[in-house]
């Protein structure tokens, strides 16, 4: 057992336990939190795979922006101590089965397959400027079109979620 | 004069008469209306009185045949090369000879309604409708491609039914409207089937190539028209009696001739056009049309139509001499004198001497339209007299009004058939054409002649003789037997019954085109002659006076009398036929099929249905993790579908 | 060493992941916490990307993507938390078990 490898299964445990909680939980507020354990769990997994730049806009964008803004929105519509309702029973039992055995299926068809690694990508090391040119550049490997429409998108949805949420006070 | 451009016009002129008033001079000039459709009408009739010259005396005869002239043709619908459906003109001695009877005496008639339709509120709606019925019949009779005429001999029976129900406040006028409608309609279903029957066999629907293709017994249309065949019949001959079916419906033949005397519930001058001169002799232009092919190619059939004819003749010559209504009397009388016309088509052949039937056909037909129109607006002056239809309420009118019962005396001499009135030349060539060829129907005809004159006196001795009038109404009103415009037409068509008879129709009107020269049988002539004066003997001394020798002789053969005067039970038995059998047996089972059977599928669908789509709705719950479960499970079932089998 | 650890544990860990999610969006009777789960979902598609970039990729491909699916995410998630707050505002409740006006 190498250090390696005990770092990869604390930060396994640390994602799935965070998310298992975050979807189990009865109180929101603890279930935001347990949601951002997974996510710094998930982050420190891209550490882990020396992706730092990755993980560190796995950070800021997930920890720093959207945990947050889940938070206040809770904030927003209830008040902290709120306990959710249970979950249709029922429906839970499907969900269960259904989630299971979608878990044992791919389980099994992972366990079939062996993944053969080409060239020496674990030697591959990834600068930030790649990634910038990568984004910034047209031709073969390059994402500048994309990058583009992304930006529209956010944009749009800017625009979308201020018509959706705006209060429009009508005074007689 | 005979270019497309003028012939048109002919047609076209009512048409535009009967658009002009339907949109504008109903609203607008109810009264004028009249004045303006006779003037319409008046150039019309000029034109085809000019086109009629032109064409026998001027450019129609070449290489001693007149040629068919088809100045125009416009396709209309075309379902293959060669099948199509064409409008246009086509002259040869028939439709000419047609274009200008149909012309003329629609002009006859529309001047004689100025006077009789006087006052009435729908006075232009009539004007209207009778110009659509003469752009019709003028269509019809110009037709080049059977499909043209099957629309134009449609649109005829339309405008025949607008006009039987002019009345239309009175239900026995709805009633006979109906009746014509639904009579002329069903054998218009077999014309129909006929014209298919015949343009599959022959390739096309225009009727100089069907006849040119049909009367060839070397050409692969006409094979396949005989090979095929069914009961006995090839089916050409099956698609021929087709089309005479309905030319009988039109033409008012047994058994289909029921809705003729009912029609009579029209306006008096409508009855003159269109129940008498031209509409109800549409069926005899049309096997007249249509003649080489019967001839020719099926001359047992078109003996079958000439005793078709006769009977027809026969029976409604008998049912004549007992009806006490004027029109209906008059009615008969076009019922027996169209079915002459038929005989002398089925005692006819193609070619020369032999073809002698057509001719006279044609010969009668033109003379009929004269006399038999006078007829009927002579009834009408009286009629508008004495404001009946029954003779028992006429009589002694021959001094109040001396005109009409002049044109009706010469117009009974001229239907009896005595010389040297129009009549009489026709009928002598019709019976000398039936001795000839067939001596059954010679015998039948001769003897109808005979009724014919009878009845017709018994008519016109009950109307003018018999009794003195004793006026039922307040006589102020009545001061004269009508105003001028109805007395000008009378005269005019007087002197045509007078003198149609001078037409030589054997050196105009063929069979095949080709002028031949008549024989003229004394032995035919007297035989004739001598009949219908004994029976004109007999109707004077009956009827001159009032006595009750008529009586006595009905009484001695009531059964028969009865049963004559009631039509033979004729409207009986479709009555019986209609209601009993189609109405209670298989009425009644349509019904119910239609009740229970096909209602109840219709509502078992529906009623699954409903019932399924209410067992199926929960599954729209409108909860949106419902959906995704399901979405779930469906991805899961598609990939083990995908991975496993 | 990374290879220390095989492809197939990091891929083990991302399926966990997405069917932990997946199980919270089914049962969940919150919107908020609903939309933690489909975060959760991304994440693990996420993981997967990178991990294959790591160990059978000489490039930067799979990050990229990655960085594109973030950013979408963060759209998502606002658009979504709009969309909450303007229904909490109609009916003050985010229970989806209460919003079910869509249907027959």
């Amino acid at each position: 057992m190498t250090a390696y490898q005990i770092w990869f299964y604390i930060i396994a445990s640390m994602i799935l336990g965070g998310a298992l909680l975050a979807v189990t939980a009865r109180k929101i507020f603890r279930a935001a939190i347990a949601l951002l354990v997974s996510l710094i769990g998930i982050a420190a997994l891209y550490y882990w795979m020396h992706y730092e730049f990755i993980a560190a806009v796995q950070t800021i964008v997930y920890v720093g922006g959207i945990v947050v803004l889940i938070i206040f929105s809770i904030f927003l519509t209830h008040n902290p101590g709120h306990t959710i309702e249970e979950p249709v029973s029922i429906r839970e039992a499907f969900a269960f089965t259904g989630c299971f055995a979608g878990f044992a299926f791919v389980f099994s068809l992972l366990n079939r397959y062996s993944f053969e690694q080409t060239g020496d990508a674990l030697n591959h090391t990834m600068q930030v400027a790649d990634v910038g040119r990568a984004l910034l550049s047209t031709g073969n490997g390059s994402y500048l079109l994309p990058f583009e429409a992304v930006s529209l998108l956010l944009l749009a949805a800017m625009v979308g979620c201020i018509v959706i949420a705006i209060k429009i006070r009508t005074h007689k | 004069m005979l270019n497309a451009s003028t012939l048109l016009l002919i047609p076209l002129l009512p048409l535009f008469s009967f658009l002009f008033i339907t949109f504008f001079g109903k609203k607008h000039l109810p009264k004028a209306s009249g004045i303006i459709s006779v003037f319409i009408l008046g150039v019309s009739t000029l034109l085809s009185l000019a086109v009629a010259y032109n064409y026998f005396f001027v450019v129609g005869m070449t290489n001693g045949i007149y040629q068919a002239i088809s100045p125009m043709k416009l396709e209309w619908l075309r379902f293959s090369p060669g099948l199509s459906i064409d409008m246009g003109i086509i002259l040869d001695p028939i439709s000419v000879m047609m274009l200008v009877v149909v012309t003329f005496i629609s002009l006859m008639v529309h001047i004689y309604s100025l006077g009789y339709m006087k006052g009435e509120e729908r006075f232009a709606v009539y004007y209207s409708f009778l110009d659509l019925f003469t752009f019709s019949m003028l269509g019809l009779v110009i037709a080049t491609n059977l499909f043209q005429m099957y629309f134009f001999w449609e649109l005829v029976g339309v405008s025949s039914y607008l006009l039987i129900g002019y009345y239309f406040t009175k239900p026995s006028a709805v009633a006979a409207a109906k009746k014509a409608f639904i009579v002329t309609r069903f054998a218009d279903l077999g014309f129909l089937i006929g014209i298919l029957i015949l343009s599959f066999h022959a390739g096309t629907l225009d009727i100089q190539t069907l006849i040119a293709r049909l009367t060839t017994s070397d050409t692969t249309f006409y094979a396949s028209a005989t090979f095929t065949g069914f009961m006995g019949a090839s089916s050409l001959t099956w698609g021929l009696a087709l089309v005479f079916i309905g030319g009988a419906g039109k033409s008012a033949m047994f058994p289909l001739h029921i809705w003729l005397p009912d029609a009579m519930e029209g306006p008096t001058p409508v009855s003159a056009l269109i129940h008498a001169a031209t509409m109800v002799v549409a069926g005899v232009y049309l096997v007249a049309r249509l003649f080489p092919v019967y001839a020719i190619s099926s001359p047992h059939l078109l003996e079958i139509i000439g005793y078709i004819g006769i009977i027809s003749s026969a029976l409604a010559a008998i049912i004549a001499c007992t009806q006490t209504d004027i029109k209906r009397v008059l009615a008969y009388s076009t019922i027996s004198q169209i079915g002459y016309m038929l005989a002398a088509l089925g005692v006819s052949q193609y070619g020369g001497l032999n073809g002698e039937g057509f001719s006279a056909s044609m010969f009668h037909l033109f003379t009929h339209a004269f006399f038999k129109a006078l007829l009927f607006l002579c009834a009408g002056s009286v009629i508008h007299y004495v404001h009946s239809n029954e003779v028992k309420d006429m009589g002694g009118l021959r001094k109040k009004m001396p005109i009409t019962h002049l044109c009706f005396l010469l117009a009974c001499l001229a239907i009896a058939g005595i010389p040297p009135l129009s009549g009489f030349f026709s009928k002598e060539e019709i019976l000398a054409s039936a001795f000839a060829h067939n001596q059954t129907i010679f015998y039948i005809a001769w003897l109808t002649a005979g009724l014919t004159s009878f009845y017709m006196f018994r008519l016109y001795f009950l109307t003018f003789w018999n009794k003195e009038y004793l006026s039922h109404h307040d006589t102020h009103e009545h001061h004269s037997e009508g105003s001028w415009n109805m007395k000008l037409p009378l005269i005019i068509l007087m002197l045509g019954a007078v003198g149609a008879g001078f037409v030589p129709f054997h050196q105009l009107v063929t069979s095949d085109c080709q002028p031949y020269e008549s024989e003229f049988h004394l032995n035919i002539t007297l035989m004739a002659v001598g009949l219908s004066l004994f029976a004109i003997i007999i109707a004077t001394i009956f009827y001159r006076k009032k006595n009750n020798l008529s009586d006595k002789i009905s009484n001695n053969i009531s059964q028969l009398y009865n049963f004559a005067y009631h039509k033979f039970y004729f409207d009986e038995m479709y009555q019986f036929v209609s209601q009993k059998i189609l109405f209670n047996v298989v009425g009644a089972f349509s019904s119910w099929f239609d009740k229970k059977i096909v209602n109840g599928a219709v509502n078992t669908t529906a009623f699954l249905t409903e019932a399924f789509s209410e067992t199926i709705k929960p599954v729209q719950s409108g909860k949106v993790q419902g959906y995704a479960l399901a979405f779930l499970f469906g991805i899961l079932g598609l990939i083990v579908i995908l991975f496993f089998f | 060493m990374i290879d220390q650890v095989p492809l197939t544990h990091i891929l083990f860990l991302s399926t966990a992941l997405f069917f932990i999610g997946a199980y919270g969006f089914l049962t969940r009777r919150n919107m908020i916490t609903m939309l933690m789960s489909v975060e959760l979902i991304l994440n693990s598609v996420n993981i997967n990307l990178v991990a294959f970039n790591r160990y059978l990729h000489p490039n930067i491909d799979g990050v990229i993507f990655t960085l594109f699916i973030i950013t979408i995410a963060a759209a998502e998630a606002a658009v979504a938390i709009a969309i909450i707050i303007s229904l909490y505002r109609k009916i003050n409740s985010i229970d989806p078990e209460q919003v079910d006006e869509l249907k027959f």
